[in-house]
Parts: structure tokens; sequence; C-alpha cells
């Protein structure tokens, strides 16, 4: 969802009527996978809550988002770095959460995957065409790659909630989809002939709920309809 | 040569929706190849499930003809009735004719 509202920031932004067009629709698949997975959640932990509860009346460290989603539209280099290192895990992560022993998050996840596919597609022809173009894509795209390559390893780091649900059968084996997504980032990176940043890694407790700064004034864009009217209906 | 936006090739894009047969023109678009130019279409042109199929062509690969040859390319056709199969009876078991 997080990343899903940062791509719908650039509506109306994009570099051009297509990219702007092919962004947003991006937007639109996360928020349409985020609604049955919260419509989900919310069935399940019932207590009066329904989707857009769960969305938007959280406090920011019950948000359990990665930081690499937080991350800034800093430029369009950014927008296809960050959406690309997000993809090629999200790919793995659904083709993992298919074969779900829970039929609804197997179903919801059997329909993402066919969207992540063409994301993936998306960002990584954007990536090595970027890379391979001007000296000022290649630049300002391995500048993008540096500085956010080093989130991308908290996407592995396991949870306690990940843990149960990867022995209830429920959920996914992060250690397995790492050991494919770095030697495929690498080949993608080096196809766009960009280097592949070094090793180091940033703190990142994101998925504990402990966020940076920016998922602040996400939030407060994303919660302000509903705080401002609690309780509206369209 | 930059990839400034107005220096990207203009490409023409043809959908063949579920139900058609052919491919139909439906608008263009620009990109950097024809990959790229795939991709865009499939954005900007199959949202509300408009189509299954893409064809892109480059614009400078397409001869058209032109308007002020519309005269002397298409009127004669008009007064030659004897050309079009109107005067046979076609049996209703010939569906697609």
């Amino acid at each position: 969802m997080i990343l899903g509202h940062r791509l719908s920031e650039l509506c109306g932004h994009g570099p051009n009527l297509e990219t702007d067009i092919a962004l947003t629709n991006i937007s639109l698949d996360f928020f349409g996978q985020v609604r049955s997975y919260f419509n989900y959640a919310a069935e399940v932990k019932g207590d009066g809550l329904d989707e857009d509860k769960v969305a938007f009346l959280r406090s920011e460290r019950e948000y359990y988002n990665c930081i690499l989603v937080e991350q800034e539209n800093t430029d369009f280099a950014y927008v296809i770095v960050r959406q690309f290192l997000f993809d090629a895990f999200h790919k793995s992560l659904l083709e993992q959460l298919s074969e779900s022993s829970d039929q609804t998050i197997a179903a919801i996840a059997t329909k993402s995957l066919k969207e992540s596919k063409y994301h993936l597609r998306f960002s990584s022809e954007w990536l090595k065409r970027l890379g391979d173009g001007t000296e000022e894509s290649h630049a300002r795209t391995q500048g993008a790659l540096n500085d956010l390559y080093v989130y991308s390893h908290e996407l592995f780091e396991e949870t306690e909630t990940e843990r149960a649900m990867k022995e209830a059968g429920i959920g996914a084996d992060l250690s397995m989809i790492k050991n494919s997504y770095y030697p495929f980032v690498h080949k993608v990176i080096e196809e766009g002939s960009l280097n592949v940043p070094g090793s180091a890694e940033r703190i990142a407790r994101g998925k504990h709920g402990f966020h940076s700064e920016k998922l602040g004034y996400i939030l407060a864009e994303l919660q302000y309809m509903q705080r401002a009217y609690p309780d509206m209906q369209w | 040569m930059t990839d400034h936006k107005h220096e990207w090739p203009l490409w023409e894009i043809f959908i063949r929706s579920k139900n058609g047969l052919e491919h139909r023109h439906v608008g263009s678009l620009h990109a950097v190849d024809a990959t790229m130019a795939i991709e865009n279409a499939r954005d900007v042109y199959t949202r509300r499930m408009e189509g299954v199929s893409i064809w892109v062509v480059q614009s400078s690969n397409i001869t058209a003809s032109k308007p002020s040859a519309m005269g002397e390319l298409f009127e004669p056709a008009a007064d030659k009735v004897y050309r079009h199969p109107t005067f046979y009876n076609v049996p209703d078991e010939v569906k697609h004719m």
C-alpha cells in the first residue's frame, strides 16, 4: 500500500503521458491487491474491522512495510530502481504464496502474480534502458541504485509473524526467495551496464514497525480524509 | 543522441479485440523502441480490456495515400456497379461472404 501511495504521487507528474499512465496503473494494481488482503485481514480479525479501518486508522508503529517502499520519488531513476528492487522480490513472493495452504491467500496471490510479472517486466526493461542510455540517465540510475540497494536486505529479514506463517504453511520462505533474488537482480543491473553496489546495508526495521520519518509524511497525506472526517462515506 | 522525450519515435498502435478478426488502429504514442511501445500500448490502450493482441508499427514505416489524391484514387470506383456481386443470390448456408 505504501508503494502504491508513492506511485500515486506521480499522477500527472510522470516524465511523459505513457509512463505516467503506466506508473499509476501499477499503483492501482497494488491498491487492488491491498484491498483483497485487508478485506481478508479484517474478516479474520473481526472486531468490527473493515478494509478502510485497516488501511487508514493505524498509527505509525502499526504499519509493517519495509523501509524501501517509503523512499521518495526523487526522480524517475529512483522510481524505477525502487520499483525494480521491489518487483523482483514481489514476484517470487507471490509465486510461493500461490501455493499457500490458506485458500484465500493462494487465490489473491495467483491473481496478483500476473500483475506482478508485468510490473517486473516494466521496471527491468526501464532499468536496462536507463543504464544503457545517455550519460545522464546512467549517472542518475547508478546514483539511485547506490542509494536504494542498501534497503533491499530488509525484504528477507524474517519477522516472528513471517516465521510463524511459514511454519504453518501459509506464508513464504524468505531465504528461498533471497537465493534467487540477488543473482537475478545483479544480472539485470549488469545488462543495463550498471555496477552492482557494494554489500553495505542500512539498518532497516520497518517490518517491526520502526519507520523512517518519511512514513510520517506519507501517513499525514494518506490518512487525512479519514481522520478529518471520521466515518465518512462516499 | 539524447532521449529527450521530443525525440522519441512515434508508433502507431493496432489492437485486436477478443471477438475481433482484425487489428484496428486505436491511436499512437511515443516510445524508445518496439518493446517499450508494446508495454506502453498495453498500459494506455488496453486499460479497459479493449484488446488481446497488440501490433506496433513505427509511424515512419507507414506510407499513406495523399488526401489530395482521393479524387483520382477512389472516385472512379463509385459508378462501376458491375464490380459489385449484387446480382447473385447468396444462399443462406454461405454465411461469411
